[in-house]
């Protein structure tokens, strides 16, 4: 129903802007996008656009189609068809003229017309048009930026046709944003003065260009003193827009700090172990995510929830064992320990190269966490990014709820303030000991989770984060929540300041130099344990 | 599987336990030529080098089974330097003293290739390396097999200037020699293509970056400056990923901000979600794509010998095809496998690559090759947008930086790898 009203729209609103556009009728619009077939790339180019000209019902369809690979030949007999759908074997093959099925072939018998990244971009561009009149709002908010982009005077008619109809108000302003663009090209200085007022309001780099276009080239000293304010008004804004921006990014990259260091912490503070396979924890939490996705495929969206609580299972049971058949021994031992658990991390590393094969596995993101918020023209988050700063709150406060508010978390915290008396007191240590170790991995699994949304999932994943994570407890102060969770971030933000100026490799470099010195001064980090615990320690 | 997994596993435990772990074929019989191959096995390269080491083995197989070279029986002599570089000499020395080899095919990147030249020149031994580098060598005992930047680097940006219409350049690339040289040769070419300095930047990031918010926010404010941009990416290995994935977060479509990347192909897709990377440019001499019927029997008989369908071929895999097929005519025409007479009759020599051209060894050792730009497709192969109209002959040297316009190498006529037409000496074969 929507698109029968959109292709008669679309022919009226063709037949108007085609004065120069010649007919075609069915036979010979079947020849013109016969072309298609070994045209050049460019010939492809004004193929479409002199299809769009010509004004045939079935242009929308047939350039859409090509537009989404989905438009191709039957070999057999050279037949143009749609594709109903672009993979697939067989493929479902759509008459362009009845849009009707007919029939299926395999997908050899098939040569799809292929498309570049130009003439992808001309189309996306010429069929922005028919969505203007789309019903849903921001398919029309997204063809009225794809036509600013392209203003000539019938793109300019289609926008004033269509902002005497518009309701929405965002697609309204966009409009207005585009006319004013326009209006600056001619007309006389009133009109041209009234389109950067229009414009001072906007924030879109485009906009800025074009006024900074003006400021260097246009002769009229009024327009050009109104141009300098307005661009001066809008840098303003970017500006402070882009500061927020960099602190978003800090915050990210703090939180993912945090979210591989608390585990650590719970480990390292309670149990006094420095587990060196904390890294390979978060690679089973990534690798389990990717095998609940593989277990199903069909519910990619809910299959990174399911692997939370999956990972945090797996992971937290390996630490269990861990915790179980070696670390217990050698409790007291620091170097041991550190050996021990090292070798830990080579054996699960070399049993997931094993299992898994030495190469990465491809862990699909989601729908919902790809793309990004869109605030307005000078600041978007990243919606991965977002979530994983949310996620790492949510954890800290149910691991700092859990340590407060459980009797388990009353238990750990005796057992780590004071081991001699919590034993006195009836507590078996041995069983917190091992709760303890269980939980710090478990919630490196949940980490590893996230991690797998944001880098490779392959074998040597855990080795990249772990000097990180130590870093961070070490300057948190060891054994605290709160002092991981404010290094982790002022880290995350430091390092994102620094890196616009001196690069990644730098800043990295400054930030450790700088916490050795940190370290210098106080040893025991940000917020050391204090009282008679921190004595035996 | 499991008894795979098995030797996989304890060749592993050998590996940390010793660097030195080797496995090697115990000699068969006693007329045989024996095939050095030097491509990491373990270590962050095995991902890429043991598909590598597949291919010359499948060609090995091939050639035995058509009664082997000279009458003789071809024999495998497998080596793992462990993606680690020092390592790479100790094992090319091991081949060529001790199992005296005739020839070897191996080293990935440019930097096991830089440890191991001196071993080959001291011992005199025949290298075939097969993959894209930033040219500025020439060897009497490297045959290269690879592109030169001339051969994949400085077409793509023509490409992208005249075809794309891009006036902005990002390079950005990985800290190492192969991004930093290349880098260097593409910047002083599009200053003498007139593009100004403000209008050029140029980055890196270590190995394995992962957080790229920052850079790509930055490339996109440069990119959104009014003016055509591209990012020229040297990126390595896996940093690509997170990468192109922040480019679609941060809705950077290849429409847009088209990145034409030199490392990334099929192989380093097949285990990469590819939405975000749709539209995306690489410049190689081959692509699994490319529709030619030896092309087709060569994906074929790699999909027999590796006993999986799915298994994708590369450009690199090619240059080994390509040499292999170079060394065994050598071996022919010269009628024996001394390394001299080989070396010598190796200029000259043609042999058909798979995309339908003639590959001919130049007097400075290098190959031709044809360029091609492809577009990567939501499956992840490659769809070719644009095809240099010939082969383009390797160029050691590049005529672009200053240091190195004046020198040339020619093993045919001069003997010397870098010969200064200017001051008319040949600097031996110390490059620096």
């Amino acid at each position: 129903m929507g698109r029968q009203w959109l292709v008669l729209f679309a022919v009226a609103l063709l037949a108007v802007g085609s004065a120069h556009g010649q007919k075609l009728d069915d036979a010979g619009f079947l020849a013109a996008i016969g072309e298609l077939r070994e045209a050049t790339y460019s010939d492809k180019a004004s193929i479409s656009q002199r299809l769009i000209q010509s004004g045939h019902p079935r242009v929308h369809d047939v350039l859409t189609a090509l537009l989404e690979d989905r438009f191709a030949f039957r070999n057999d007999d050279n037949r143009v068809f749609i594709l109903k759908s672009a993979d697939g074997d067989p493929v479902v093959l759509i008459d362009p003229l009845s849009l009707k099925e007919s029939g299926s072939a395999a997908a050899d018998n098939v040569s799809k017309v292929g498309t570049n990244n130009t003439l992808r971009r001309t189309l996306r561009t010429e069929l922005a048009r028919f969505s203007l009149a789309s019903p849903d709002a921001a398919t029309r908010l997204q063809a009225v930026r794809e036509i600013s982009q392209s203003l000539d005077e019938n793109t300019l008619a289609l926008l004033r046709d269509r902002s005497a109809v518009e309701v929405d108000a965002a697609v309204r302003k966009e409009i207005a944003t585009g006319l004013a663009l326009g209006a600056l090209d001619g007309g006389d200085t009133a009109s041209r003065l009234r389109a950067v007022e229009v414009l001072k309001g906007s924030l879109s780099q485009d906009v800025r260009n074009r006024l900074a276009r003006v400021i260097e080239e246009d002769q009229d000293p009024k327009l050009k003193a109104a141009a300098k304010a307005a661009t001066a008004s809008i840098d303003r804004w970017r500006i402070l827009y882009s500061a927020i921006e960099t602190l978003f990014f800090g915050l990210s990259l703090g939180s993912v700090l945090v979210l591989i260091a608390i585990g650590l912490a719970i480990t390292f503070g309670v149990v006094g172990v420095i587990n060196m396979a904390h890294g390979e924890l978060m690679m089973i939490g990534a690798y389990t995510t990717y095998v609940v996705q593989t277990a199903m495929p069909n519910h990619i969206g809910i299959s990174i929830v399911v692997a939370i609580p999956a990972a945090f299972v797996v992971s937290g049971l390996i630490g269990v064992l861990m915790e179980r058949c070696i670390v217990r021994f050698l409790y007291g031992r620091p170097l041991e320990t550190l050996l021990a658990t090292f070798g830990v991390s080579l054996i699960l590393q070399q049993a997931v190269r094993s299992i898994f094969s030495a190469l990465n596995r491809s862990v699909v993101t989601p729908e919902w966490l790809s793309g990004s918020l869109r605030i307005n023209d000078a600041l978007a988050i990243t919606n991965n990014r977002l979530y994983i700063v949310l996620f790492t709150l949510m954890v800290f406060f149910l691991v700092v709820l859990a340590l407060k508010r459980t009797r388990i978390g009353l238990n750990i915290r005796a057992v780590s303030q004071n081991r001699a008396m919590a034993k006195a007191m009836g507590i078996r240590t041995e069983w917190v000991d091992a709760v303890t170790f269980g939980l710090g991995s478990g919630i490196a699994g949940v980490a590893g989770v996230a991690l797998s949304q944001l880098t490779n999932v392959g074998p040597n994943l855990g080795q990249s984060y772990i000097i990180d994570s130590f870093v961070v407890v070490v300057f948190g102060g060891v054994g605290n929540l709160w002092g991981s969770l404010i290094g982790g971030l002022s880290m995350g933000i430091a390092n994102k300041l620094l890196e616009p100026y001196v690069g990644a490799v730098l800043s990295k470099i400054l930030l450790l130099v700088a916490l050795i010195f940190f370290i210098q001064a106080r040893p025991r980090g940000l917020f050391p344990q204090t009282g008679r615990a921190a004595e035996d320690k | 599987m499991k008894r795979k997994g098995m030797i996989a596993f304890l060749t592993g435990v050998a590996s940390v336990v010793s660097s030195t772990a080797v496995f090697s074929t115990v000699a068969l019989g006693q007329d045989t030529i024996k095939v050095g191959i030097l491509h990491s096995l373990s270590g962050t390269m095995a991902i890429s080098e043991t598909t590598l080491k597949d291919t010359i083995l499948m060609m090995i197989d091939a050639q035995n089974k058509k009664g082997g070279l000279l009458g003789k029986r071809l024999e495998p002599v497998v080596v793992d330097p462990a993606s680690n570089w020092p390592l790479f000499a100790e094992k090319a020395a091991q081949l060529l003293e001790k199992d005296k080899v005739a020839v070897v095919f191996g080293c990935w990147t440019s930097v096991s290739r830089k440890s191991v030249l001196p071993v080959f020149e001291k011992d005199n031994g025949l290298l075939f390396y097969p993959v894209q580098y930033e040219g500025e060598e020439s060897s009497k005992n490297v045959i290269y097999t690879g592109a030169a930047p001339n051969q994949q680097a400085i077409p793509a940006v023509d490409y992208l200037m005249k075809e794309v219409g891009v006036k902005r350049w990002v390079l950005e690339g990985t800290d190492y020699v192969y991004p930093r040289t290349t880098n260097k040769i593409l910047e002083a070419y599009l200053r003498s293509k007139d593009v100004k300095p403000e209008d050029i930047s140029i980055n890196y990031t270590p190995f394995g970056y992962s957080d790229w918010q920052t850079r790509v926010a930055a490339i996109r404010k440069f990119g959104t400056a009014g003016k055509k941009t591209a990012v020229v990416s040297t990126i390595n290995g896996d940093a690509n990923v997170p990468f192109y994935k922040e480019l679609g977060n941060q809705k950077i479509s290849a429409e847009q901000i088209p990145v034409v990347a030199f490392s990334v192909g099929e192989e380093e897709l097949s285990g990469v979600d590819t939405k975000p990377l749709v539209g995306h440019l690489a410049a190689w001499n081959y692509f699994e794509s490319v529709n030619t019927p030896v092309n087709k029997a060569f994906i074929q008989q790699w999909h027999t010998f590796i006993k999986n369908p799915k298994r994708t071929t590369n450009d690199p895999m090619e240059a080994h095809y390509i040499g292999f097929n170079l060394w065994v005519k050598a071996v022919e025409k010269a009628k024996t496998t001394d390394v001299n007479k080989v070396i010598a009759a190796l200029p000259g020599l043609e042999t058909p690559n798979l995309t339908g051209g003639t590959a001919k060894v130049l007097p400075n050792h290098h190959i031709t090759k044809p360029v091609l730009i492809g577009e990567v497709k939501a499956d992840g192969q490659f769809n070719v947008v644009w095809k240099s109209s010939g082969l383009v002959p390797g160029d050691a040297w590049s005529d672009y930086l200053p240091g190195s316009k004046d020198i040339e190498a020619d093993w045919v006529s001069l003997n010397c790898g870098n010969y200064n037409k200017v001051t008319k000496k040949c600097s031996g074969q110390n490059y620096k």
